[in-house]
């Protein structure tokens, strides 16, 4: 909830949005049985941006972006990821999920396999890379979010900070050209927020394309290009951070704000 | 830190403390029993009447247990040295254990030839050491895993060589074609083409190709026909069988009533409900007579075949029943990250799914386990001389006549220390797999 105190300079020199298109969303609608949950969503995301979005809970923000790589499926509108229009032939599902990263609020690691292992499951099985080459893969991205030593260990003997950190790892190692945070730091302790947070920041850093769902208004106003709010299932305004946090339009943004950042 | 005021809030402390000994009556042999057996004046008198009801049990046994009869040749001549001892006729008549213990492991298995069950078990430890102690033995063994299936029923049964090949044969056929369609259409397709093929080869066409090959090489060592399988060869042979098959069944089965396709669940769910619904008698009556009205007269359908058939398919549902549980008990985030890690359906299943369900259900599966194989003692009933169908007919000589304890106290044994060392794997088995602190 609180503002995040970025205690470096972040380096915008890659932070570049491109005119290419990642992610078309257009006219999409969504129902949970009868309950309409997404109405009416059109979203276009470049390459290079990174999207905070923010809505209270129950909003629909988990349920949009796990559209995105079909965790849930919308029944009218399109959604077209890196030129893949998702429809129901699961050879394009299990493409665009392999190439679209997702970070969950629980993490969900696999905890009968190693942190090693997590990390070279998918490259091996899905993108049928050898063994050595996973492996060596692993070990750099566990290294870049500065956990290589807990490689042999299992999900359940580390802290809740460092497990994160490893899901990132995970996702990174299928070299996903889009990641997805669903609340990422959500679930945990405030001086393990900041580890995770870090490790976002240096994501962004090196030009990924973000969409992440996360309270963290501080990682909103230093690293977002964009915020979108959302509320009932809509999207009710979106805009550039400065703008966005300084001089919201919409009643329901500014009532938002106001709870959140508790002035 | 008494001077302490009660007004006095602040407090500082100034020196650390060092870490101390516990004191002596809480820990040791003297701690224990004081927590465990005298903790206090009630709990002291349990503790002793309880050592004396133990000992007395444990003297009449033991004195029942302890007695010189091991020679003798009938009930009568057990109790001449029983009373001739002095000790009247209590004691046990352990001749008949002497004279039938080899019937009772091998029932009238031709004794010229135990050599074949006894290697057969002692090779089913070797092939069930790569599964059972993954980490301790070198991991090609688990080629000869894969062959034993095959190997095991041919040493038991003998026969021609070509029987058990062709029986192979069928699994290499089946994967050709699963290989070669679930490239081209879906993975479900290939599955249910491999099995059409592989059954279309062991029903219809390998029969031929056996007589074939045997009549132009015939390789074959002798074979034993089924009514001389008895005893405890014959229980563990079911329980093995049973076991071994009704995992894999019961994880179909389990994923069956999970799935999407309503055909493929509703016909899980009724065979689910409709097995674990009759009893396993009736199961094993309709093996062994109801079967035959069915067949074309003149068939032959080996019996312990039906029966394992039987056996399997009831213990298949009640392991459909424990998986689930293990499926039901995994959270959402699991099938969630490896959707997420683009994994299909058959990977996830495989590499992340399955393997947690199965260690939640540990439990589980080793009490199914372990019903399994004490209910194939129920085969007696239909004529098959199991060791309980054994003692029946030891009994009905009119040496041992009257001989009871003995020969089911012997049974009993025999059963619990398979049993028990299910379920002491069990426990290793979960202690292994337990990986993380919560
Ligand atoms: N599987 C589901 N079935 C039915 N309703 C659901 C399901 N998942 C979420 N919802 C409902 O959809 C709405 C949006 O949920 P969600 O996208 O998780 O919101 P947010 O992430 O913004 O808190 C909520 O009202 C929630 O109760
Ligand atoms: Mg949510």
């Amino acid at each position: 909830m609180s503002e995040l105190a970025i205690d470096r300079e972040i380096d915008r020199s890659k932070m570049k949005v491109s005119d290419e298109v990642a992610i078309e969303i257009i006219n999409m609608n969504k129902w949970y049985g009868t309950f309409h949950v997404l109405r009416d969503i059109n979203l276009t995301v470049n390459r290079g941006e990174r999207i905070v979005i923010a809505g209270p809970s129950g909003s629909g923000k988990s349920t949009l972006i796990r559209c995105i790589n079909r965790l849930e499926e919308h029944q009218a509108g399109r959604i077209i990821v890196d030129g893949t229009e998702l429809s129901s032939d699961l050879k394009n599902i299990d493409k665009i999920r392999s190439e679209v990263g997702m970070c969950f609020q629980h993490f969900n690691l696999f905890p009968h396999l190693t942190i090693l292992e997590n990390c070279t499951l998918a490259p091996i099985w899905v993108r049928k890379t050898p063994k050595k080459e996973a492996v060596e893969t692993a070990m750099h991205f566990l290294a870049k979010v500065k956990i290589p030593e807990q490689a042999n260990k299992y999900p359940g003997q580390l802290s809740g900070g460092q497990q994160q950190r490893v899901a990132i790892a995970r996702s990174l190692c299928m070299r996903p050209r889009i990641m997805l945070f669903d609340e990422p730091t959500s679930a945990l302790d405030p001086e393990m927020i900041k580890e995770v947070l870090d490790t976002m920041i240096e994501l962004a850093e090196e030009g990924m394309t973000m969409l992440c769902v996360t309270h963290e208004m501080g990682f909103a106003r230093q690293v977002a290009n964009r915020v979108i709010f959302m509320d009932q299932g809509q999207i009710v305004e979106q805009n550039e951070p400065e703008e966005f946090f300084n001089n919201p339009k919409s009643d329901r943004t500014k009532l938002f704000l106001s709870q959140i950042l508790g002035h | 830190m008494s001077n302490t005021h009660a007004d006095t809030v602040a407090f500082v402390r100034d020196t650390m403390l060092p870490q101390q000994e516990p004191p002596p009556s809480s820990v040791g042999a003297v701690g224990w029993a004081r927590a465990n057996l005298f903790s206090g004046w009630f709990n002291t008198i349990l503790t002793f009447v309880s050592i004396l009801v133990i000992g007395f049990v444990l003297y009449e046994i033991l004195s029942w247990v302890f007695s010189p009869t091991w020679n003798a040749g009938s009930l009568r001549e057990c109790r001449e040295i029983l009373s001739a001892g002095g000790e009247a006729t209590r004691g046990a008549c352990w001749g008949v254990i002497r004279e039938r213990w080899i019937q009772l492991l091998f029932g009238f298995y031709p004794a010229d030839l135990y050599w074949r069950p006894i290697l057969a078990f002692i090779l089913l430890g070797v092939a069930l050491a790569p599964v059972l102690f993954a980490d301790k033995v070198p991991s090609q063994l688990i080629w000869f895993s894969a062959i034993y299936p095959f190997l095991f029923p041919w040493l038991l049964w003998g026969g021609t060589i070509w029987g058990p090949l062709s029986a192979l044969a069928g699994f290499v056929i089946g994967y050709f074609v699963f290989k070669a369609l679930s490239e081209v259409t879906s993975t479900l397709i290939g599955i249910i083409a491999a099995v059409v093929a592989a059954l279309l080869w062991w029903l219809v066409l390998s029969g031929y190709v056996v007589d074939a090959l045997n009549s132009i090489l015939p390789i074959g060592i002798q074979a034993v026909e089924s009514r001389n399988f008895g005893g405890f060869m014959l229980s563990i042979t079911i329980g093995v069988v049973a076991i071994a098959c009704s995992l894999p069944l019961g994880i179909v089965l389990a994923l069956g009533r999970q799935s999407d396709l309503m055909i493929v669940k509703y016909i899980c769910v009724g065979f689910i409900e409709f097995v674990r619904g009759v009893p396993l008698i009736t199961l094993l009556f309709v093996a062994s007579v109801l079967l035959n009205l069915f067949l074309p007269p003149g068939t032959t359908f080996d019996i312990i075949l039906r029966v394992l058939i039987m056996v399997t398919l009831f213990a298949s549902a009640y392991m459909a029943e424990v998986i689930r549980g293990g499926l039901a008990a995994l959270p959402k985030g699991q099938y969630e990250g490896a959707d997420s890690l683009g994994l299909n359906y058959w990977q996830a299943q495989r590499l992340v799914i399955m393997p947690q369900a199965l260690k939640i259900s540990i439990p589980g599966i080793v009490s199914t386990f372990i019903g399994v194989f004490k209910d194939t003692t129920l085969v007696s009933i239909i004529g098959l001389l199991d060791p309980l169908g054994l003692s029946n007919a030891i009994r009905a000589d009119s040496n041992w006549n009257g001989v009871v304890w003995e020969l089911y106290g012997f049974i009993a044994a025999m059963f619990f220390i398979f049993c028990f060392s299910m379920s002491r794997y069990s426990m290793y088995l979960e202690r292994k797999l337990r990986t993380g602190h919560r």
